[in-house]
């Protein structure tokens, strides 16, 4: 029992020691990269200086990756726990607008992680870590024969596009300036995943999605990706939140995330880097 | 079903009025919040865009033509649930006050395999030229769906309640069944199909789930004002509150009219119950 007491009041000493030492080196330029190297420097202090629990608010597109991502940190962090929420990246701004207990946000688009920087809710600057574009996606036996962006404004051909007041239908509306093409859709949806249902289903001819939600849907739908897709390139920001009470495990996280391994797990999900 | 009426004996423990007040305050206390939060300088023009109108002229619209649907569905519904006994009757009203709770996405995802292109049923729809995705039918059909249970439910409530001796009299006297049903039946239970037509009507109104997953979002086509609210709450806080409580005031109107009626014949507390 008493031994027990004397480990766990190490420990806590180790850590505000630990603590104290971050803090410090977070008064220099590039304050995650000097952090992870004390800790490898460290060596075996690394795992005491990166133990608790984090929130991680992920944009909806991300759940395979971060899901991956969060799982192998936790292994090679043992006492770590990162417990990750996905949902639209506006949902997600308004949640920790109203003090939702968010430690890290990673954004779809810049516009939402602004509104957060803008209200002084953000630790420091946030890092792109990957980009994203459109793609068709298309019922696997393609029924109205699309091949090109400009084949889905051809009449009859049910397209499904998202809403230009979110992130991909912005994007479908840059595109279509951008090479004009004027597009009817028979449908805007709130978000790619509604997109995406609408053409698993066949209730669509095709629809406008990104190139990872293509990827991740597998065999259900068919991806024809168009060249006039770099005309909007959506950039995916990542950032500790202002009230976070880890924020050595918050910055630990995004150093994966950003890092080599990240970005191994990202491209093979299909997003681009920035 | 009202044993203590009329004696005056209301015999309720004084703790009851404690929790109850909390759950009053339960139901109001999000409504309060909203209306607090509404930017009354731009509550007119937010609520008079071209878009809000649209979707709740459209709103308004599909609920009345849901409403129709519900009563010429759920009155031949609610007779047989209520008069004439026959074997899988509970059955057929489990199934038939099924969508009441069943989460709306499942109802619109039922909705899609039944009524979709490559639905059980649309497939022959669309042969005979017939395409109900993504059209207003599309928002019909999933606001009947949602909303035909409350009309069942209410008018075979009415139906229990007004009992059939007087139609039975009625029938000794020489009337036919049609003439029954007409003459006796439907104007007996009249306030319990108002109450349950008028639920229907405001559980269209606020049908949001089956109409996204079945029928999609267009402007003037499919985007009601449920849709719109979710829609614009991505970019502009301020509509969608602004929206949110049109649309309260819709419903509140809809179910404060139909229930400050005089009550005649069966009172719609029978009908709820």
């Amino acid at each position: 029992m008493r031994t027990a007491r004397k480990h766990i009041l190490a420990l806590l000493a180790a850590g505000a020691l630990a603590a104290g030492l971050a803090g410090c080196a977070a008064g220099t330029p590039g304050a995650a990269g000097t952090a992870s190297n004390s800790n490898s420097s460290a060596g075996a202090s690394e795992t005491r200086t990166l133990s608790g629990a984090i929130t991680v608010y992920a944009a909806a597109s991300l759940k395979s990756t971060f899901t991956k991502l969060a799982s192998d940190f936790e292994a090679k962090n043992p006492g770590t726990k990162i417990t990750l929420n996905f949902a639209g990246s506006s949902d997600l701004v308004t949640q920790i607008t109203q003090g939702a207990p968010a430690d890290v946000f990673a954004s779809a688009d810049t516009k939402n992680m602004a509104k957060l920087t803008d209200a002084e809710l953000i630790d420091g600057a946030p890092a792109n870590f990957a980009t994203n574009v459109l793609e068709i996606a298309v019922p696997p036996s393609n029924p109205a024969s699309i091949s090109s962006f400009a084949d889905l404004a051809k009449p009859g051909v049910k397209v499904v596009v998202c809403a230009p007041q979110v992130p991909c239908g912005a994007a479908a509306e840059t595109v279509e300036k951008a090479t004009g093409t004027t597009l009817a859709p028979v449908s805007e949806e709130s978000s790619v995943t509604d997109v995406l249902g609408k053409v698993t289903s066949g209730e669509a001819d095709a629809g406008l999605v990104y190139v990872t939600d293509v990827k991740n849907a597998g065999d259900k739908v068919e991806g024809i990706p168009f060249a006039e897709s770099d005309q909007a390139v959506n950039t995916y920001p990542i950032a500790t939140v202002g009230t976070s009470k880890n924020k050595e495990l918050a910055a630990a996280f995004i150093a994966a995330v950003t890092g080599s391994e990240g970005k191994t797990v990202l491209s093979d999900a299909g997003f681009g880097t920035p | 079903m009202h044993r203590r009426s009329g004696t005056g004996y209301t015999g309720i423990p004084a703790w009851i009025y404690a929790i109850a007040a909390a759950g009053a305050l339960f139901v109001l206390l999000p409504l309060v919040a909203m209306v607090a939060r509404v930017n009354w300088s731009e509550f007119i023009p937010l609520i008079t865009s071209e878009s809000s109108l649209t979707a709740l002229g459209l709103s308004l619209r599909t609920s009345a033509a849901s409403t129709a649907s519900c009563i010429v569905l759920g009155v031949p519904l609610a007779l047989i649930l209520a008069r004439s006994p026959f074997p899988g009757q509970r059955l057929l009203r489990a199934f038939v006050l099924l969508p009441l709770v069943l989460p709306p996405v499942v109802g619109g995802i039922a909705l899609l395999y039944t009524f979709g292109r490559q639905g059980l049923l649309g497939k022959s729809l669309e042969l005979a030229g017939i395409q109900i995705a993504f059209s207003t039918t599309a928002v019909v059909l999933a606001q009947t769906y949602v909303a035909l249970p409350f009309l069942v439910v209410s008018l075979e409530g009415a139906l229990r309640t007004a009992g059939n001796k007087y139609e039975a009299v009625a029938a000794t006297l020489g009337a036919r069944p049609g003439t029954v049903l007409r003459r006796v039946t439907i104007p007996l239970v009249l306030p319990g199909l108002a109450s349950g037509a008028v639920l229907s009507f405001a559980r269209s109104l606020g049908e949001f789930g089956a109409t996204l997953t079945f029928a999609g979002s267009l402007q003037g086509v499919t985007r009601t004002l449920p849709l719109e609210i979710y829609l614009q709450r991505e970019t502009d806080a301020d509509a969608a509150v602004a929206l949110s409580l049109l649309l309260v005031a819709v419903a509140v109107a809809v179910v404060g009219l139909s229930y400050r009626r005089p009550r005649l014949g069966v009172a719609p507390e029978g009908a709820l119950r």
